[in-house]
């Protein structure tokens, strides 16, 4: 218990400072109303963590890679506040597409992460 | 590089945060939904919700902060690659209604809870100025 908070704790870290730093390096460079950033971590984080589990390593890798750090890496929240955000300027178009790039997306990215994983 | 610091520091509490709700709340109410993930999902909508409606725009803190607390503890809390990971697992045991249902109240569930934060936030950040 101890032990495997301290792993959460750990990649907890890294996940949230390479998000943080995804964000700074893309926003700049895409001005568009469009939530690039989330979307490439979320969706990139999907992966990987289907990849993750699909290898089957240990528990230990898992809480320290899967729960911590891709675990932080990606997220939920800023994705709902961004969804709000397009719903009150009634930006329908990118609405949908965000939520049907991030919902199918992340469900098949996650499942070809597992597939692979497999191998 | 000092906000980087002080949002990883921030992404550490709240993945603790989330591991130890994962923990708490077993998949229970409906065979193999996975409630620990959704519920702070959900909770996580809703105070960031509130929090940049209310918090970030009374501008009483200092903007790393700000950036700590909302993208480092808020947003490490919630987690959408496992939310993706878990459907699959859904599809895959066969568990099609369970998998229907965590995607649906997710997209909707979330939304609603993010909105209604939003508006809290937003509410209670009048009140405060008018005050």
């Amino acid at each position: 218990m101890i032990l495997n908070s301290v792993l959460v704790l750990i990649g907890g870290f890294f996940g949230a400072v390479s998000r943080f730093g995804v964000s700074q390096w893309m926003n700049p460079r895409f001005s568009s109303a469009f939530p690039v950033a989330t979307l490439a971590v979320n969706l990139s984080g999907a992966f990987l963590l289907g990849l993750l589990v699909g290898s089957g390593i240990g528990e230990m890798w898992l809480r320290l890679l899967g729960t911590g750090f891709m675990g932080a890496f990606t997220t939920f929240s800023t994705f709902k506040l961004e969804n709000i955000e397009l719903l009150a300027e009634k930006k329908w178009k990118l609405l949908i597409g965000y939520l049907a790039a991030s919902y199918i997306g992340g469900v098949f990215l996650a499942f070809i992460g597992m597939t692979i994983g497999l191998l | 590089m000092g906000i980087y610091l002080l949002v990883g520091a921030a992404g550490m509490a709240g993945a603790l945060l989330r591991y130890y709700v994962s923990i708490m709340i077993e998949p229970g109410w409906m065979s193999g939904f996975p409630l620990g993930t959704f519920s702070a999902n959900m909770i996580g909508s809703f105070v960031l919700g509130w929090f940049t409606t209310c918090i970030v725009a009374l501008k009483k803190m200092p903007p790393p902060v700000l950036k700590a607390i909302g993208t480092g503890l808020i947003g490490s809390f919630t987690t959408f690659s496992t939310f993706s990971v878990e459907t699959v697992e859904l599809l895959q045991q066969g568990l099609w209604e369970a998998a229907f249902l965590y995607v649906f109240l997710s997209l909707a569930g979330g939304m609603l809870m993010a909105g209604l934060g939003y508006h809290v936030g937003h509410l209670i950040y009048r009140k405060g100025k008018s005050a």
